[in-house]
């Protein structure tokens, strides 16, 4: 029963990321994930002083303001500073994050909150963080339904602006032209993926979450040149690395978070390999078999 | 008071020790820093930061020993390995390189992490501290420490000076460094390896996350500053260093205070005071310069609509009211009136309760901006060959830009040209003032 909870846990937040993250990569925005997914740590301890408590809604806005707060000020210090982005998102996140573990050192007494749980979290508490009604019924993990609750909302938020999301992707100068404010998608998108780090902080930590926004998607890219198939595709790697993260982690007894972006990787590195068109091994062996016919 | 006595005196080995490490680690990364960042590489710091951490975690399954050598050569070793494949990612497939970066950090820490878990169970006593490395732990550097950190520094700061003119020149312009023959790939690789060996030892001061900002913060800050690289070495070297004595000096007096991230913090102030008050560069600088021209500009457009006022009617010393300038051109009341009253300040117009009129200087001015419209327009139409009803626009920029040298050359190669491509007569000084 815990193996199911925790693969479930991990399938669910690791599709989330997994779905925003092919916008990112394609927007190339990738290290904006990574940027985000550390510096709303302020906005979590932040939300834990005001509200006591780790499940409040106010922790997800807290950490999700700050989430858009971090785009703003790379956005700021890129246009009106003349910083070139990387510049940009490395100054930002790095004083953010600074500043949230300062801020955890000062009130270390009132939050429950250490660094080693913010960077690689620990999945492998899903099972026993049960979710207990006031009448003494056993719901279940609690992680599984806040990462529920946070997929069906990317979801919606998907599905409802596909059309929006993609062509601010794609073609952002058409975009513009038919009416679509690409800034306002710009920072819809942040605003879900700070929502999604947040949410899945507690359960796999920030590195976890940056290896499930890029390498899935990454893998997906390199195995298909149509992005509704990306995302299908995504999604399953999401669940093969949630299941086959759990096993190793098992089998050699470590974090189930670190083995999950171990598989990702391995995975990453099969279709770098062996993609039917885009794959290295698969081009050298082309080019060797051309040769040879000539 | 007394803390900073005893602080500063640098009786206490254990102070001399986290000072001068915090010091020596801060400025070694930030020169290194300057070039990875003008290189606009600037985040590959992050991930050789994330990347060195299977590289202790097998060092010390290898060796089993905490002997901080072997955990630096295995650090070094797999934070190397990051950046060739990186480069590989990106040679050899459509990821584009912010995806592999990402991908790499993510996939190497989290290899990190399950092996420093695995480590941890296993009941390895040996272990434990195994993830200061992590985290940083500058408050707690001894002299062991401080001597690998001297000795390490030193040769980054001898390599920075031995091949100063090389990695500038492959900072600034790489193709021109390849098409005079110089060894680009044997250089990036030389430079690849001081960034890792900056990475690998600035870790255990900073931790993984803010290894990062020792790189990119005093670059980004020194370089709103000046244009030279030698000015922004140093400049960095010195934010650096200040950084780092006072992210010592807080985690002394309030010993509960982390040094790493007071070091990035105070870093990240100087940084962030440099992005609005530099000279040139500075947000503020720009926004106060644009301000003015804005101004200027509206000044110069709106003594032109006096003196095309003045053109319809044939009386340029005429008194006009808000209203019939807003009625040749639409500007909002607040903002005109503004102008009218800096331009009556400036002796260019006159003031009348609430009608203003050129003055002689006023008029002068007027004219010389409309001619330079017009003179603008005719060389469009001559010698660009644009339409004559697209010209107006570009002439509405160039008339507040245009130099008396320019000007006199325009009227030289026009041949005093009398009107413009709309018919309207090109006003020169001469001819109306007699």
């Amino acid at each position: 029963m815990d193996a199911l909870y925790i693969i479930s846990a991990g399938s669910l937040v690791a599709i989330t990321c997994g779905l925003l993250g092919c916008f990112l990569i394609l927007r190339k925005m990738a290290m904006v994930g990574d940027a985000i997914s550390h510096a709303v740590l302020p906005g979590i301890v932040l939300a834990f002083l005001f509200s006591g408590s780790r499940d409040s809604v106010i922790m997800l806005l807290g950490a999700g303001i700050i989430g858009i707060l971090t785009t703003v000020l790379i956005e700021f210090f890129h246009k009106k500073g003349n910083l070139q982005t990387d510049a940009a998102i490395g100054v930002t996140f790095t004083s953010l994050f600074a500043l949230g573990v300062i801020l955890i050192s000062i009130y270390a007494n009132e939050v429950d909150l250490d660094q080693d749980c913010v960077l690689h979290g620990e999945i492998a508490y899903v099972p026993l963080d049960l979710w207990i009604t006031d009448s003494g019924t056993i719901l279940g993990p609690r992680v599984l339904y806040v990462s529920g609750f946070v997929l069906l909302l990317i979801l919606s938020f998907i599905i409802l602006g596909y059309k929006e999301l993609y062509l601010t992707t794609f073609d952002p100068a058409f975009a513009t032209a038919i009416g679509i404010s690409t800034v306002l998608w710009h920072y819809l998108l942040m605003a879900a993926v700070s929502l999604t780090t947040v949410a899945s902080f507690e359960s796999v930590g920030a590195i976890l979450v940056v290896a499930l926004l890029i390498a899935p998607p990454a893998t997906a890219y390199l195995l298909t040149e149509s992005f509704p198939k990306m995302l299908f595709i995504t999604a399953v790697l999401g669940i093969i690395v949630s299941i086959m993260g759990y096993y190793l982690a098992a089998w050699v007894d470590g974090s189930i978070a670190g083995a999950m972006s171990t598989v990702a990787g391995l995975l990453f590195l099969l279709a770098f390999l062996f993609s039917p068109s885009e794959g290295l091994a698969i081009k050298k062996w082309r080019s060797k078999e051309m040769k040879t016919e000539i | 008071m007394e803390d900073l006595i005893t602080f500063f005196s640098f009786q206490n080995p254990n102070i001399r020790y986290v000072t001068g490490g915090s010091m020596l680690l801060a400025i070694s990364s930030a020169l290194v820093g300057c070039f990875t960042f003008l290189k606009k590489k600037a985040l590959v710091g992050d991930a050789v930061a994330h990347a060195v951490l299977p590289g202790i975690c097998l060092a010390f399954l290898l060796s089993g020993t905490k002997n901080p050598i072997y955990l630096i050569i295995g650090a070094f070793i797999t934070g190397w390995l990051s950046l060739l494949l990186i480069d590989a990612i990106t040679r050899n497939s459509k990821i584009k390189e912010d995806t592999a970066i990402g991908l790499i950090l993510s996939v190497f820490f989290g290899v990190g992490i399950l092996l420093l878990t695995m480590i941890q169970h296993s009941g390895n006593a040996a272990q434990t501290g195994l993830d200061s490395f992590l985290f940083g732990k500058a408050a707690a550097l001894v002299g062991q420490d401080l001597m690998i950190f001297s000795v390490i520094s030193i040769s980054l700061l001898l390599g920075v000076i031995l091949f100063y003119k090389e990695f500038a020149l492959i900072s600034f312009d790489e193709d021109y460094a390849k098409s005079i023959g110089f060894p680009v790939k044997r250089l990036e690789l030389v430079l690849t390896t001081l960034t890792v060996l900056a990475v690998v030892t600035g870790i255990q001061a900073v931790g993984v996350v803010l290894m990062a900002a020792m790189l990119i913060t005093p670059a980004a800050a020194a370089r709103f500053w000046t244009n030279r690289l030698s000015i922004m070495l140093l400049l960095a070297a010195i934010f650096g260093a200040f950084s780092g004595v006072s992210g010592a000096y807080i985690s002394y007096v309030a010993p509960s205070m982390p040094t790493g991230p007071w070091i990035v913090m105070m870093i990240s102030v100087i940084a962030l005071v440099s992005f609005f008050v530099a000279p040139e560069k500075g947000i503020l600088y720009k926004l106060i310069r644009q301000t003015k021209i804005k101004k200027r500009i509206l000044n110069e457009n709106i003594l032109k609509l006096f003196y095309q006022l003045g053109e319809i009617d044939q009386n340029f010393e005429e008194q006009r009211s808000v209203a019939q300038i807003q009625a040749k051109r639409p500007i909002k009341t607040p903002t005109l009136i503004t102008g009218l009253n800096a331009l009556a300040y400036q002796g260019f117009l006159k003031k009348q309760q609430d009608t203003w009129k050129l003055t002689d200087q006023g008029q002068k001015k007027g004219q010389r901006i409309v001619k330079l419209h017009r003179l603008w327009e005719v060389y469009l139409t001559t010698y660009l060959r644009i339409a004559p009803d697209h010209v107006h626009e570009d002439a509405d920029n160039i008339e507040h830009i245009l130099t008396p040298e320019l000007e006199a050359r325009l009227e030289a190669l026009l041949k005093y040209p009398t009107s413009d491509p709309h018919e309207s007569t090109i006003p020169y000084h001469k001819p109306i003032n007699n």
